[in-house]
């Protein structure tokens, strides 16, 4: 990275966005894991006792279950790479598999980054830190909400958010994994449901613009149609496919044929 | 044969971990990383910064219509219909009561447990 390192970091930072006192990093971070109490965390935490019940029905042991909730955080990888290691894949093909399940993650976390870098000063080692965090819930918050935050604030929220709801998740994973002995399919089923509506309600919820939306029907017309033609590498194309064209379509009608 | 354990090449216990940092951790953490790295240069009121979005967005929706078409597990016994309803159902009333994501969510459930229910 050398987009625009050098500048050394201005003390007086804090010049347009902020307006009152400046407010320090630890505020900004205990601000985040407050906003973190939210029913979106309720939901993704119902959605990964969903998914300790299918850790243990499929022989993966407590430890097994709390590193890959705590080291993958991205609920379609796990469940990926659960299903691979339940049928004994090998190591390079569930790694592709899982790979291949978790593109979406790179163009999530570049469209982050304008939000919480600060340029000249934010140093890279704490974006890539702050980057283990991009998952659904945590994006979909942050896309939505840190624009209002002043600037220097927001990688400190995102850092307090995104770190307090893996642990609460890590967390209630583990002691689900302990009580559930076995979970009843009705309400297996019913928990792997709320992923996917939740997605649904926080995407469209989160969308800024109409290029936003466009994108989202785009893409969930597009995902059954390339998983049916190009499985494997069905997600990149939807997402290079249908949000290109959500693009195109939104920019002709904001802008015309310039 | 036993069915319900893992039956991974190498049957150590450390075996698990490695795939599970490797095929997992490493294989997911990549693209957030090279997604840091990308995404550096990008400014919030560029075109490029748009179309990222977009790109990014249309992912996450066909993991969505993945999850809701050809889903894992218990919820693969439910036939396609209702699932469609009940995602349709929760969308719908997400949208009526002023965007509340946990309206949504629940009018899916509800449609959904309901819909099994009555399946037997």
């Amino acid at each position: 990275m050398s987009a625009s390192a050098g500048e050394p970091p201005d003390p007086s930072s804090s010049e347009k966005d902020t307006g009152a006192a400046p407010v320090s990093e630890r505020i900004w971070m205990l601000r985040g894991a407050r906003a973190a109490v939210s029913i979106p965390a309720l939901i993704l935490t119902a959605a990964f006792v969903g998914y300790a019940g299918l850790a243990r029905e499929t022989g993966l042991s407590l430890a097994e279950t709390l590193v890959m909730t705590g080291f993958v955080w991205a609920l379609p990888s796990i469940v990926v790479l659960t299903g691979g290691m339940a049928t004994g894949m090998g190591l390079v093909p569930a790694a592709i598999a899982v790979a291949l399940a978790s593109v979406r993650l790179m163009p999530m976390t570049m469209a982050l980054m304008p939000l919480v870098k600060v340029p000249g000063k934010t140093p890279t080692w704490k974006l890539l830190l702050a980057s283990h965090f991009v998952a659904v819930t945590a994006w979909v918050y942050a896309m939505k909400n840190l624009p209002d935050m002043p600037r220097d604030g927001r990688l400190p929220f995102f850092i307090g958010f995104g770190g307090s709801v893996i642990i609460f998740v890590f967390t209630m994973t583990g002691i689900s994994y302990m009580l559930v002995d076995h979970m009843p399919p009705i309400v297996a089923g019913a928990l792997f449901l709320l992923t996917p509506i939740y997605f649904l309600c926080s995407l469209w919820g989160a969308a800024r613009m109409n290029a936003d939306k466009a994108a989202m029907i785009a893409g969930l017309a597009l995902g059954p149609v390339f998983f049916v033609y190009v499985p494997g590498l069905d997600l990149l194309w939807t997402g290079l496919a249908g949000g290109t064209l959500a693009y195109l379509v939104t920019r002709i009608m904001r802008r015309g044929l310039s | 044969m036993d069915g319900t354990h893992i039956t991974s090449l190498p049957d150590t216990w450390w075996w698990p971990f490695v795939m599970i940092l490797v095929a997992g951790w490493l294989a997911t953490d990549v693209w957030r990383w090279l997604g840091v790295l990308a995404g550096g240069r990008l400014r919030e009121d560029s075109e490029v910064f748009v179309w990222v979005r977009c790109v990014a967005t249309a992912l996450v929706a066909g993991v969505i219509s993945k999850l809701i078409l050809f889903p894992q597990g218990a919820l693969a016994e439910t036939p396609l219909a209702l699932r469609l309803l009940a995602a349709a159902c929760g969308f719908a009333a997400f949208l009526t009561f002023k965007q509340r994501v946990i309206v949504g969510v629940l009018t899916g459930e509800v449609v959904l447990l309901a819909g099994w229910l009555a399946l037997g």
